[in-house]
């Protein structure tokens, strides 16, 4: 059970970082950013990161702590918004994303000291990835936990099977995979594109513990996350709104990667502020 | 760390570049505590049998899935393991190409991967099992190293070399059982540099993986017609061995390019790039595969087929020879 004032402080921080979020795109505007996949992901991030995870700023490196991976690379601006939160790098590193020789590219860069485990981008790798550090940790007895947040159309890919079929065989229960269920991919909803509907029935008969929460929900988040008890892989199917948290950006798709005006930006800021 | 006799020489000959792999991981697996080999089910035709049961600690099997095979890869020497990946050429480059160009060259992850039975020695299971393409796709992917060991004993040496870099690595094993012996004896093996077998004048024929031992008997072949000729081993195709081609491209009529591979994208490209640089450059042959899928058979008839038996070879330099 989530006590209420850490219930509030979780739910403050995910209003903290929706925020930077939307000024990072606004910064880039002109250009276009992935918007709609981060702000559907930023309450699962911040359970993470700020409730279940261990780690050490100060020593990125540290060999027991937990890993995370965002195999949905593109929904990298809720990632680089807690890792700067965090004191990974500062808030005007966290500007540069996206600019001419920034650390902080469109789809994130291995780089340790930044706190970025891996590189993604290329959807259906990071499965994989999680795995190797899941089999690392079991051949060497080392107690971290690897976590791996992929997009539900980023399921479409076939390597996300391989890995599907790969963690249940070698008993990995020190893993954890969540899919960010928002419903849409680029061109459409995931059932016009490719039906990836019951994702917990599908995991389940290739071996994984599957639980669906609402994936905004940080009592529900901490209900899964806090406790694991099982033997298996586990996959937590967060029901998430894809651009959750502001009127224009819930469920409309055009911010899969859409450009931020300062109208927008006003109406976002104040919507935040009256929340 | 791999102990160099005249009987391993002989042995690795005997059994081949696959088997050879096997012997030479399981030498090092006894002193390497943080080496691990992962597999996409092929443990048995990498020679690899005794590894497994000796050091199942050592040792990960994906199943038939490569790109899930690179990935695993990546995040075991993302926790400092150094790992070997390996399985047959085709699927160990083609099949996982993205894997190999996010999460090794472009992480900076210094995984080694074995392209088992590259070239044309499957023939007889047809193009799905030859490997024409290996070199061209991965020398395109920035940060990589590509070994192409000519014998036993080159196996041995880039398995040890790729121990010593950082980067991802690369290394082609082309040929069969009863594989020719290019060196008698223990070597100088550096990545980069070509080691040159004969010394001629006039014509420098640079080869890798088998063709170097066609090479030699091509130069034999070529003594007897009064052509002298140089022959290079270009054991490391990336990065190339600039310094020494380009004096080829300055002292020679002519420069000869032999490989098991398609002739665009390979070795052939690959000195054709550099030598383009050198003023008043020579002229160049490139054999290999020229650009066709070859009708499959056993591998003497590819290649033949592909003008690479050593009598081919001879003619191919005594008509281009003449022609200049």
């Amino acid at each position: 059970m989530l006590d209420p004032e850490k219930k509030s402080f979780l739910d403050s921080i995910s209003k903290k970082i929706r925020k930077k979020c939307i000024e990072v795109a606004n910064a880039k505007s002109p250009n276009a950013t992935h918007l709609g996949g981060a702000l559907s992901s930023v309450d699962i991030l911040v359970m993470l990161y700020y409730e279940i995870m261990k780690y050490n700023v100060s020593k990125p490196d540290w060999e027991l702590r937990d890993r995370f991976f965002l195999s949905k690379g593109h929904s990298v601006l809720g990632y680089y918004s807690i890792l700067s939160d965090l004191g990974y790098f500062s808030d005007e590193e966290l500007h540069s994303y996206g600019k001419n020789l920034t650390k902080l590219p469109g789809h994130p860069v291995r780089n340790k000291s930044m706190g970025i485990e891996f590189t993604n981008g290329s959807l259906g790798m990071g499965l994989a990835v999680a795995i190797g550090h899941s089999i690392a940790a079991k051949r060497r007895n080392l107690n971290y936990h690897t976590y791996v947040l992929m997009g539900d159309g980023e399921c479409n890919e076939g390597s996300v099977w391989e890995g599907a079929m790969a963690a249940p065989h070698f008993k990995l229960n020190n893993l954890t995979a969540i899919i960010d269920n928002n419903g849409l991919q680029q061109t459409g909803t995931n059932n016009e594109i490719l039906k990836v509907e019951d994702f917990v029935r599908r995991f389940e008969s290739f071996g994984w513990e599957a639980i669906e929460v609402d994936g905004h929900n940080h009592e529900e988040l901490y209900k899964v996350f806090s406790v694991n008890e099982s033997d298996k892989p586990r996959i937590i199917i967060g029901k998430t709104i894809k651009g959750k948290g502001f009127s224009f950006t819930e469920g409309n798709n055009s911010w899969h990667h859409g450009v931020m005006t300062k109208d927008l930006y006003n109406l976002a800021v104040e919507e935040l502020n009256k929340k | 760390m791999v102990e160099i006799t005249n009987k391993s020489i002989k042995n690795w000959s005997i059994v081949g570049p696959r088997p050879t792999l096997g012997l030479v991981l399981f030498e090092i697996a006894k002193s390497i505590e943080n080496l691990m080999v992962v597999t996409a089910d092929v443990s048995t035709s990498a020679g690899l049998d005794r590894y497994r049961k000796t050091f199942p600690e050592k040792f990960v099997d994906t199943g038939i899935s490569e790109q899930n095979m690179i990935g695993i890869a990546a995040g075991l020497a993302d926790n400092g393991y150094k790992v070997f990946t390996t399985t047959f050429a085709p699927f160990q480059t083609l099949r996982c190409l993205d894997q190999i160009k996010v999460d090794l060259a472009y992480s900076e992850i210094g995984v080694t991967m074995v392209g088992l039975a590259s070239g044309l020695i499957q023939g007889p299971l047809g193009n799905t099992h030859c490997c024409i393409e290996d070199i061209g796709v991965l020398r395109s992917i920035p940060n990589i190293v590509i070994l192409s060991p000519a014998d036993g004993l080159g196996i041995a040496k880039s398995v040890v070399a790729s121990l010593q870099t950082d980067k991802p690595v690369y290394i082609r094993l082309t040929g069969g059982s009863n594989h020719p012996i290019v060196y008698q004896n223990d070597v100088d093996y550096v990545i980069g540099k070509f080691n040159q077998l004969v010394e001629g004048e006039g014509i420098s024929i640079i080869a890798t993986g088998t063709m170097v031992y066609n090479s030699l008997k091509a130069a034999e072949l070529l003594k007897q017609k009064g052509i002298s000729v140089s022959v290079y081993d270009a054991h490391t195709i990336k990065p190339l061995d600039e310094e020494t081609v380009k004096k080829c491209a300055e002292k020679n009529r002519l420069i000869v390019t032999i490989e098991e591979h398609n002739v665009y994208g390979g070795l052939g490209s690959s000195v054709a790039e550099c030598i383009v640089k050198v003023k008043n450059s020579t002229t160049h042959l490139a054999l290999g595969v020229n650009d066709v899928f070859l009708h499959p058979g056993d591998y003497n008839f590819m290649l033949e087929q592909a003008g690479l038996l050593p009598e081919q070879i001879a003619e191919s330099i005594i008509v281009a020879n003449s022609a200049l």
